[in-house]
């Protein structure tokens, strides 16, 4: 007994920098697996009210260059709106009223992240605005990303760019799904991969969302292709995908929750 | 006494939110950051013991990696060159190391080049091998771990001239 202790005394050192180390890597292997960050995250009250308050101040200073990117979309929409024959009804609906599947958040970014392998966003809408796990999220020009943890005010996101990131999407002409991963490389391009050979891919193509997951509706548009060839086992391509986002630059966002999400995965647990 | 903590206490605030506001966002040629917050633990009183080093070293990281939503990468590379910084003490200054008499306002600026280059090598090294986690991908950690070293060794040196006092 005597001598563990003593040996305890002696290595005191070495244990507590083993011990802490231990801890560290436990993290991190946590933080590498899909959904399972479970204690060290952005999303809570100090980390987020930070960025928050920081966010106040700094998004004035690309005011501009965002109010452009929405000034598009209000056009494009306006458009939309305008060709499609529907009447503006000019009486205010609660966007919960409709009897529609998803439900549309806006929210905006407080912390964005491109440059490590596993980026995580925050941003400015948790619990109390009832932002959940799993929900899309998507700016005007395409899509962003998935939330994972959520604190009464704030949540995370999961980047696109992030390798752990897996997204079903296909090609928008023909129904041929893949699955879209990126492989931290440039912070403008994502892979799309297994796309069976016989699909008719070109450069130039545009990707959208496959609405195949419960997260995601059909359509949200990805990128266009820039280049591709056939994997090692040559039977389904790999795409290069140039964003439609400039991911490095996002301010507005919106989140998507899909109301039949849980019985969708009910019905597919089931199986 | 009193002072020295307090010094050390808003070096600490200090040197994280530069780096978690600023300087994470430089992404220079789309990848390059500069860590400089190691500062704190490189520049921690020599005269303390280990075991509050290796402590504070773990919090520091782990701060860091709270605002990065990393996981742990910052604080296992923090534990470790808090755990090591001994070895790097006694390689870059020898005898004076010794004699327990090291302030960091002194010694020469060879050596003091030699201790933190050490120290930023180890931890981004360790760094970028948790953060991009596979082996197979070797070469981009060599490579983001030397330029990014580069980066921090010249901010910390650049930053260690501005603020030493002048000794009289």
């Amino acid at each position: 007994m005597q001598q563990i202790v003593n040996f305890i005394i002696k290595n005191k050192n070495f244990l507590l920098f083993f011990f802490l180390f231990s801890i560290s890597i436990l993290f991190t292997i946590q933080s590498h697996s899909y959904h399972k960050s479970k204690f060290i995250n952005s999303a809570n009250f100090l980390t987020g009210g930070i960025y928050n308050s920081v966010n106040n101040i700094s998004v004035y200073l690309n005011l501009k260059s965002q109010n452009q990117l929405l000034v598009e979309e209000n056009n494009r929409l306006r458009s939309l709106v305008l060709n499609s024959g529907i009447e503006i009804d000019s009486t205010y609906i609660d966007s919960t009223s409709f009897n529609n599947i998803y439900n549309v958040y806006n929210a905006n970014i407080i912390k964005n992240n491109y440059s490590l392998t596993d980026n995580i966003l925050t941003i400015n809408k948790g619990n109390n605005d009832s932002i959940k796990q799993d929900f899309g999220v998507i700016s005007s020009k395409g899509i962003i990303g998935i939330i994972d943890r959520t604190s009464n005010n704030y949540a995370t996101v999961i980047s696109i760019l992030n390798t752990t990131s897996k997204i079903s999407a296909q090609l928008k002409k023909t129904n041929h799904f893949g699955t879209l991963i990126w492989n931290a490389k440039s912070p403008e391009f994502v892979q799309l991969i297994d796309i069976p050979k016989i699909a008719p891919v070109k450069t130039g193509d545009t990707i959208i969302t496959s609405g195949r997951s419960s997260i995601f509706p059909k359509g949200i548009p990805v990128g266009v292709i820039s280049n591709f060839q056939l994997d090692t086992s040559e039977n389904y391509y790999e795409i290069n995908i140039q964003l439609f986002n400039d991911m490095t630059n996002l301010e507005h966002t919106y989140i998507i929750k899909n109301k039949n999400a849980k019985e969708i995965n009910k019905l597919q647990k089931e199986n | 006494m009193n002072s020295i903590r307090s010094i050390h206490t808003i070096r600490f605030f200090l040197l994280i939110l530069v780096q978690v506001l600023i300087l994470n966002h430089i992404d220079f040629l789309g990848y390059i950051n500069p860590y400089i917050y190691i500062l704190f633990i490189a520049l921690f009183p020599v005269k303390k013991n280990r075991t509050t080093v290796i402590f504070l070293g773990f919090l520091t990281g782990l701060t860091i990696d709270l605002f990065q939503d990393t996981g742990g990468i910052h604080a296992a590379a923090c534990v470790l060159i808090a755990y090591l910084r001994p070895i790097a003490l006694k390689f870059s200054f020898g005898t004076i190391y010794e004699h327990q008499t090291i302030k960091f306002n002194t010694v020469d600026f060879g050596s003091k080049l030699i201790y933190i280059t050490l120290l930023v090598i180890i931890h981004h090294l360790i760094l970028f091998l948790l953060e991009i986690f596979s082996l197979s991908k070797i070469i981009l950690v060599l490579q983001k771990t030397l330029f990014s070293s580069i980066f921090t060794i010249v901010l910390s040196i650049i930053i260690i001239i501005i603020f030493s006092k002048k000794t009289k």
